[in-house]
């Protein structure tokens, strides 16, 4: 009786790991050829790549067993045959890396501030955190303790910005500059869109320029041009114009960004504000871009992602941002010739930030497929 | 009914009124700005004006493949040296990018998974790090390469060193220009056969061999009339002397490097437009091509690929553009381009920054105007045709 119901299982060939196998990497001749070089090639290079960043490698005592303090002392320079890299460079100089020249005494200024950035950013970033609320009136005044807290004022004392540097001025330009682009970036669009010809011809006008010149040239125009065109006595700090410019490239993306979320709004949506009596910004700041920026929110990222990668082309205008501490390293004497080391971590700190954006904005992406009707049907 | 604001809840005195209310703040911040940047000009002693671009220069340009450039020679040479540094950097890199990215793209979608694999993690990497880290990277590689002493030779006829790259370099003797004339005249005809024949299929259905008629057109004439004219061509070969190489032709690294990470970033970003635009074009497409018996290449070829580039040229225009104006990042590794040779040298020994950086800003909008223009040329023309 069992025999006669029992179900005759798939052959092995079209399931689990063989199955997958097969389909995926075996599936005609072609292809297994293919499956077999790739396999190869990596087979070459996965050891050599682990043995050169891991197992050969110095991290902080050289294969004698003496801490490094210079590359003459790292192995490979030692003896050819007998290292790999040498991490030490990074260990020496992790809190340039991470601080730049800020003194020691008021470092827990710094970390301070990157904890209370880690808060404020929780509730951007999460919408069901509990309390919610109370965390975005704390998102709202950070910016302001984070001033005092790094730069000085209300009893710390003062840290000029030209002793700041590395990761410091990376996440201060990122930071800064996507959250002063936001609102930029909003009313530019609301201007591009404006029914009033002038202000829509100059919001468009300097939208289409920003987005017309490289970053570099606006970040000459910063250093070079803004101090000419202030009167004398007020002296404009280096870090403040090169944020300027960063602001005003971003602000006109943003504006773009946002500009396609305003134009995914039904026109239907505007109807029944104007029909309920609303004003143009009543209606504005409470029906459409609410809508808008939830549906601009994943190409918001995206830009965000560009601007933090961006940011390392201050260092052309002798800002030492964590690239730019990287190449001050490789300068020195002590840790000349260590430029795949030291590239190596700058990449990794960068591609840890930027691909934990892309993802999140992934997420969002499909979040938002889900749960969003926009009353277009 | 009219409120008790009066004539200010009037739509179109409000218009009016805020219109001329941003004209004017704007007209008179313009008005501060230009008095305050008079006052600094004359009491730091800038000059202003446009008579520094007939000043020599006084400095040399290390690459100038179009233009022989000498340290006497006038700022407005170094701008042009820029300008068609910038043009070849980005023209090439663009070139490149497109190919790299489309290959990458179709490759992402294999149905291998481990290759799709490897080029996901080879977008990921490459979107993620700073442009600009990968640029100093890439030349700091090429700058560890072998001494010009004790440069890598290929074929014989290239050498590689931390000098750059090169290579022999062509000598068109009296009669070559025939034979350039012919190569034009081959693809201008290969063209035109392209169109008669697709006409004449759409009328009749019948097929022309457009592909081996116009390689042989392109390849074959010119080359019999090569042979015919005498072989009007010879090389310079580069040789080493002294310190460096003598003669030849000369790319330099910082050429080498922009091109590499230029193209290599930018063909992450349009593999990953190709694949999106490949995915765009529905199944029903691929099973309707298959079901009439076109073979696989067949189906990419004249089914997937044309009705994909709606879909993907928007976007590879914004690549185009990223692509020019990250160009100007050659500053960063001294390749002498428009922001690094005429916006960087020059500013600094003129001091004159507003003219320098308004001439560096309008040509950076032209050309990003003309790449938008022919884009949207070629968008328009890949469209679908109501008939």
């Amino acid at each position: 009786m069992n025999e006669m119901n029992e179900v005759r299982k798939p052959p092995v060939a079209t399931t689990g790991i063989i199955g997958w196998l097969r389909i995926n990497l075996f599936f005609n001749w072609t292809n297994s050829l293919i499956t077999l070089f790739v396999v190869y090639c990596l087979y070459q290079f996965i050891p050599w790549i682990l043995d050169w960043t891991i197992f050969s490698a110095d991290f902080k005592y050289n294969y004698l067993g003496e801490q490094i303090t210079n590359q003459e002392m790292c192995s490979r320079n030692l003896d050819p045959e007998n290292g790999g890299a040498c991490w030490a460079v990074i260990y020496v100089r992790f809190y340039q890396f991470i601080y730049g020249f800020y003194p020691k005494v008021e470092v827990w200024r710094v970390n301070l501030a990157y904890i209370m950035l880690a808060f404020a950013l929780l509730p951007l970033l999460y919408a069901k955190l509990p309390y919610r609320k109370y965390f975005l009136y704390f998102t709202y005044i950070f910016p302001v303790i984070a001033y005092f807290l790094l730069n000085g004022g209300l009893g710390f004392t003062e840290v000029s910005t030209n002793k700041w540097g590395g990761l410091l001025v990376t996440l201060v330009l990122g930071c800064t500059g996507i959250a002063l682009a936001f609102p930029i970036g909003i009313m530019l669009a609301l201007g591009r869109r404006s029914k009033l010809p002038v202000i829509s011809m100059m919001c468009t006008l300097f939208i289409e320029f920003i987005r017309g010149v490289p970053l570099i040239t606006l970040l000459f125009f910063g250093m070079v041009m803004l101090p000419l065109f202030l009167p004398e006595g007020i002296d404009m700090d280096g870090l403040v114009r090169v944020l300027v410019a960063v602001t005003l490239f971003q602000s006109a993306y943003m504006a773009e960004v946002i500009r396609g979320g305003l134009q995914a709004i039904p026109p239907g949506q505007y109807e029944a504000a104007k029909s309920l009596g609303m004003s143009y910004w009543r209606m504005n700041l409470l029906i459409i871009l609410p809508q808008a920026i939830r549906i601009s929110i994943p190409p918001i990222v995206n830009t965000s992602i560009g601007l933090f990668k961006d940011t390392t082309l201050v260092i052309i205008v002798g800002i030492l941002d964590l690239l730019g501490i990287g190449r001050g390293t490789l300068a020195d004497t002590n840790w000349l010739g260590l430029s795949y080391e030291i590239y190596f971590f700058v990449s990794l700190v960068f591609f840890i930030f930027t691909f934990g954006m892309s993802r999140y904005s992934l997420y969002l992406e499909k979040k938002l497929k889900t749960g969003i009707n926009m009353g277009a049907d | 009914m009219r409120s008790n604001l009066g004539f200010f809840s009037d739509e179109k005195f409000r218009s009016i009124f805020f219109q001329t209310l941003v004209v004017g703040l704007f007209a008179l911040g313009l008005f501060f700005v230009i008095t305050t940047t008079s006052y600094n000009l004359e009491k730091r002693n800038i000059a202003t004006g446009w008579s520094f671009l007939q000043n020599p220069a006084g400095f040399d340009i290390s690459f100038s493949p179009f233009l022989e450039f000498k340290s006497t020679d006038t700022h407005l040479k170094v701008y042009f040296v820029g300008v068609l540094n910038t043009l070849l950097v980005s023209v090439t890199g663009c070139i490149a990018a497109t190919i790299l990215g489309f290959i990458l793209g179709i490759v992402r979608l294999s149905s291998n998974w481990l290759l799709s694999r490897l080029v996901y993690i080879y977008v990921e990497f490459s979107r993620n790090v700073p442009l600009l880290l990968q640029i100093i990277l890439w030349y700091s590689i090429l700058i560890q390469l072998p001494r010009v002493k004790q440069s890598l030779q290929v074929l014989d006829v290239f050498y590689i060193s931390n000098r750059g790259l090169y290579s022999p370099r062509p000598i068109f003797e009296s009669g070559f220009s025939y034979v350039s004339i012919a190569i034009v005249l081959a693809l201008i005809s290969s063209f035109l056969i392209n169109r008669w024949a697709k006409k004449r299929q759409d009328k009749t259905g019948q097929q022309f061999p457009v592909f081996s008629s116009s390689i042989g057109l392109i390849f074959i004439v010119p080359l019999v009339l090569f042979f015919i004219l005498g072989s009007p061509l010879s090389f310079e070969h580069p040789e080493l002397k002294g310190f460096n190489f003598k003669g030849g032709l000369v790319i330099r690294p910082e050429f080498i490097a922009m091109f590499l990470a230029l193209s290599i970033y930018t063909a992450a970003f349009i593999s990953e437009i190709v694949r999106a635009g490949i995915m765009s074009v529905s199944k029903g497409q691929r099973e309707a091509s298959a079901a009439i018996g076109l073979k696989q290449t067949w189906i990419m070829r004249l089914i997937i690929i044309p009705q994909a580039l709606r879909v993907i040229v928007p976007p590879l225009t914004s690549q185009y553009l990223n692509l020019t104006k990250n160009s100007s990042l050659g500053i960063a590794v001294g390749y002498a381009d428009l922001v690094h040779g005429f916006g960087g040298i020059s500013l600094n020994q003129t001091g004159q920054a507003i003219e320098c950086m308004a001439i560096v800003m309008a040509t950076y909008l032209s050309i990003s105007l003309t790449i938008s223009f022919f884009m949207n040329i070629y968008n328009r023309s890949i469209q679908f045709k109501e008939k």
